[in-house]
């Protein structure tokens, strides 16, 4: 059996220990926030928080989960996330919007490691969650935006 | 996508509405209005329009309720492109509301009502066409609208409607006293609508034009809250997964299915045209189960030539002359006086949309009842599809439009590919529960519908007083059209779409020749954002600069010259180089190129800066971009569109590419196809030409210029112009 934490709430699972933590969240729990993009930890839209890490959800088996703290996007309230959402909406990053849950995970993830980052952080921080609809430019901005906010609240 | 252009006339039809308003049950009104003729003939709709506009149906644009919310009903698919913010901000534009009321939601489809003006009785989004044809149908609605409020107010207060204003979603008299939207919801609904509301004089718009609308859809997409396809939940639904055919064209010859049907929670393996389905309590288990069928194909009718085959036929083919699409004054004649040829060939690879969301699609089929849930670019084709696999009439087919995760062209399939797989499985289940019909990464790579292979060459002739004298392109591709319900759009001798952006091309020459052959193989194609355009824009615009530099000419002004006759063309290659400091110094290690081309009639130039190191890798640094595309209506969205379409474009010029092994896709999925990735985009500035002219789309035009800057920017240093796409990452210097 598997007993974690998601999203503050206390969840169980029982059967096969290879499918992975994205359909867990999706189909068992019916949180669809966070996306299904390739299924080989290729393209992020599916990333989720693992005791505060980035992880790309669609390949980390449910065995690997065991006690741990998981945060998607549905459950993201800090100050960080805040000031990125906010920053992804003053700044209308969003198109298609299919990976933005993805994009924002791996932002909240970046900020709160790096409260300043520069270009050449975002690139290698943000490399790994595709954008087909290519809204690259306004993540980099949205991402020294939310910075500036945090650092203006400090 | 922008199949329906080649249809005879759409554009023609009278374009007068006839206003209705309905009484939404006490709760405000709804208003809407229709152009005819559509289902009805021209003349019929001239003789008695009341009894044609009963015929066509009757489609609602507007609800406005006593809780004081407008809501535009979008007959459009939202796939990133912004349409719900722009057509809400026609709306908002001509009824004075204020931008926080606004709220939207999917029309159903229904082609009597919602049906898009240019393509005639067909629903659907492509061909960057949605803000272009809703522009007057919703500007009228919106003015209509406003028109009964006011009517409303003035019987309120017993006074003059001329002593009636409205602004920021109030209506006011010159009393002082005034009322909200709500306030008269149910009083408006009460009024007779005007048939020709006054429309604004562009001068007047206060929403329109401002530089940031912000958009509607932010928000929901901004917190995980937005419905796609994928999300769809439904009382007592299964889950499904297919296997395609490992090469187009083959059919099941026989399925194992024994250990399939041992995982716990598999329903049924059922056997399609299309492949194999399985249908499980959980997509998970649905593939596992798939991972361990054992299918024999009949490969009799299939596919199996490789790339290299189809570049060695490709080649041959263009070494006859093909359907002759375009030829201007006397080509042959100028060769023979010419001074000097220049020559030049292009490959252009095979391109997957690779959406965001692999494509997907939740069907019920239930007694004489057909329901789906995806994210279809032409809900009529795809409501045809349905009628004939269920036998049910047109009427009994409900789609509930979902947020697209992208599409790019890749939703609007003549065959309804994603949907036949869909509705394919639950007719053969059975079942009539929702089936929510799910492609993985790799089926979505290896399902086809690909932007075609494409070889172009070129020659072009100098006279002997050193102007260009003749230019004759010949393209060889597959065709788009032919063998669809869209054969019709031929009207050459050649799939028009091969040579788009070729065969209109605006440079002056005296002499200039097109022509086209139609390439027969098995892999399926589709548009692909800018269809024609992504490869013809950059094939013409490196050749051109070819010349240009034989001719020892800057290459903006060489384009100028030759475009006397473009003042669009024109305008926005002089902003574009402008902005860009076209001709200031650069370091050594950096250069500039620009590109021009007009796609769905709107104009984009850019200008691209490149820095190469000594080893030939380079670096993307700044793309400039001018854009006319007539009234801006929402300017943020345009310029988010071109930011996206210029990263889609040059991705692929970059990095993309499906090759072929024997009839077999060889990439599968994002560790062997290589989208646009954060680290390679450039800085981006977008410029829009300012314009009294109707507003046109910007989905597609942003694409077609992107790759050729670029390449020209790269010729400094290269040895040879860049003709194989895709470029890479390094260069051969010259
Ligand atoms: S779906 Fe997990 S990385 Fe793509
Ligand atoms: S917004 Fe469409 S994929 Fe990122």
């Amino acid at each position: 059996m598997t007993k974690f934490t998601l999203n503050g709430k206390t969840v169980t699972y029982k059967g096969d220990a290879n499918k992975t933590l994205l359909w867990f969240v999706r189909e068992d729990e019916g949180l669809t926030g966070s996306k299904f993009g390739c299924g080989v930890a290729m393209c992020g839209a599916c990333t989720m928080h693992l005791n505060g890490n980035p992880v790309r959800a669609c390949s980390t088996p449910m065995s690997a989960v065991n006690g741990a703290t998981v945060t998607t996007i549905e459950g993201i309230s800090s100050k960080v996330a805040n000031a990125v959402q906010s920053a992804w909406e003053t700044l209308d990053v969003v198109q298609c919007g299919y990976c933005q849950s993805g994009q924002i995970m791996s932002a909240v993830a970046l900020l709160k490691n790096n409260p300043s980052p520069s270009d050449a952080d975002i690139d290698s921080a943000m490399n790994g969650n595709l954008c087909r609809c290519a809204t690259y430019h306004r993540i980099r901005a949205a991402i020294h935006n939310a910075a500036s906010q945090l650092a203006k609240e400090a | 996508m922008n199949l329906f252009r080649f249809i005879p006339q759409p554009l023609k039809v009278s374009r007068r509405q006839f206003i209705r308003v309905s009484s939404l049950a006490g709760a405000g009104f709804a208003i809407g209005g229709i152009s005819l003729p559509l289902s009805v003939s021209g003349k019929a709709a001239e003789d008695a329009p009341e009894k044609a506009v009963e015929q066509a149906g009757y489609g609602h644009f507007i609800k406005i309720t006593p809780d004081n919310k407008v809501t535009v009903v979008i007959k459009h698919l939202d796939k990133g492109q912004g349409v719900t913010t722009g057509l809400t901000a026609i709306v908002a534009e001509e009824l004075d509301a204020s931008w926080e009321q606004m709220h939207w939601e999917f029309a159903p489809a229904d082609a009597t009502k919602y049906n898009n003006l240019f393509w005639g009785p067909v629903q659907g989004t492509g061909g960057s066409s949605s803000i272009a044809n809703s522009w007057m149908q919703l500007r009228q609605a919106g003015a209509a609208a406003r028109q009964l409020l006011i009517q409303a107010a003035a019987k309120k207060w017993k006074v003059s409607a001329a002593d009636i204003s409205v602004s920021q979603g109030r209506v006011k008299h010159t009393s002082g006293k005034s009322f909200s939207f709500g306030e008269l919801a149910n009083l408006a609904a009460q009024e007779i609508p005007p048939q020709n509301p006054v429309l604004k004089n562009p001068a007047q718009f206060t929403l329109i034009g401002t530089p940031h609308i912000p958009r509607i859809d932010s928000k929901e997409k901004s917190r995980g809250k937005a419905q796609y396809t994928i999300d769809v939940k439904l009382p007592g639904m299964l889950r499904a997964v297919i296997l395609h055919p490992p090469r187009f064209g083959a059919t099941i010859k026989s399925v194992d299915k024994t250990a399939a049907m041992k995982i716990k929670g598999v329903r049924q393996v059922v056997e399609t045209p299309r492949g194999v389905g399985v249908i499980a309590d959980s997509y998970w288990t649905a593939l596992q189960a798939r991972n361990v069928l054992k299918v024999d194909w009949d490969e009799s009718l299939v596919e199996k030539r490789s790339s290299s085959d189809l570049w060695r036929e490709y080649k041959d083919l263009a070494k006859k002359e093909g359907g002759v699409v375009r030829n201007d004054g006397d080509v042959n004649a100028a060769f023979n006086n010419a001074d000097k040829t220049i020559e030049l060939a292009f490959e252009f690879p095979y391109l997957a949309h690779a959406t965001m969301e692999p494509l997907n699609c939740t069907v019920q089929i239930k007694g004489d009842h057909c329901e789906i849930w995806t994210g279809s670019q032409i809900q009529t084709l795809d409501q045809g599809t349905l009628a004939q696999i269920t036998g049910l009439p047109l009427s009994n087919i409900k789609v509930n439009t979902q947020f697209a995760g992208g599409s790019f062209g890749r939703r609007a399939v003549p065959d309804s590919d994603f949907v036949l797989d869909a509705a394919l499985i639950a007719k053969a289940s059975g079942l009539n529960v929702p089936i929510a019909m799910q492609w993985a990464r790799e089926d979505d790579m290896r399902g086809g519908r690909y932007r075609p292979m494409a070889y172009h060459t070129f020659k072009a002739a100098i006279d002997k007083k050193g102007n260009l004298s003749a230019w004759h392109q010949r393209v060889v591709s597959q065709s788009l059209l032919r063998g669809t319900p869209f054969e019709g759009m031929i009207q050459g001798p050649v799939d028009p779409t091969i040579t788009e952006g070729g065969h209109t091309l605006p440079y002056h020459i005296e002499n200039l020749k097109v022509d086209a052959h139609e390439a027969k193989v098995g892999i399926p194609i589709l548009w692909w954002r800018s269809v024609g355009h992504t490869h013809n824009a950059f094939a013409t615009e490196v050749f051109f600069d070819e010349v240009a530099r034989s001719l020892e000419q800057d290459p903006v002004e060489f384009r100028l010259k030759l475009l006397k006759d473009h003042p669009r063309h024109a305008g926005v290659l002089k902003l574009a180089a402008e902005k860009a400091g076209w001709g200031k110094k650069l370091p050594a290690n950096k250069s500039r190129g620009v590109a021009v081309h007009e796609s769905f009639n709107s104009f984009v130039a850019q200008v691209a800066e490149v820095t190469v190191n000594k080893n030939g890798s380079f670096k993307v640094d700044k793309i400039v971009c001018a854009v006319d595309c007539g009234i801006a209506v929402t300017p943020d969205v345009i310029k988010a569109q071109m930011e996206g379409g210029i990263g889609f474009g040059l991705g692929a010029v970059l990095g993309e590419q499906i090759t072929i092994a024997d009839g077999k896709v060889e990439q599968s999925n994002f560790f062997d196809y290589f989208p646009m990735r954060m680290e390679n985009m450039p800085e981006i500035e977008v410029h829009i030409v300012k314009s009294a002219e109707a507003p046109t789309g910007v989905g597609e035009p942003g694409t077609p210029p992107a790759g050729p800057a670029v390449a020209n920017a790269l010729r400094h240093f290269s040895k040879k112009p860049i003709t194989v796409l895709p470029i890479g990452n390094k260069i051969d210097l010259a």
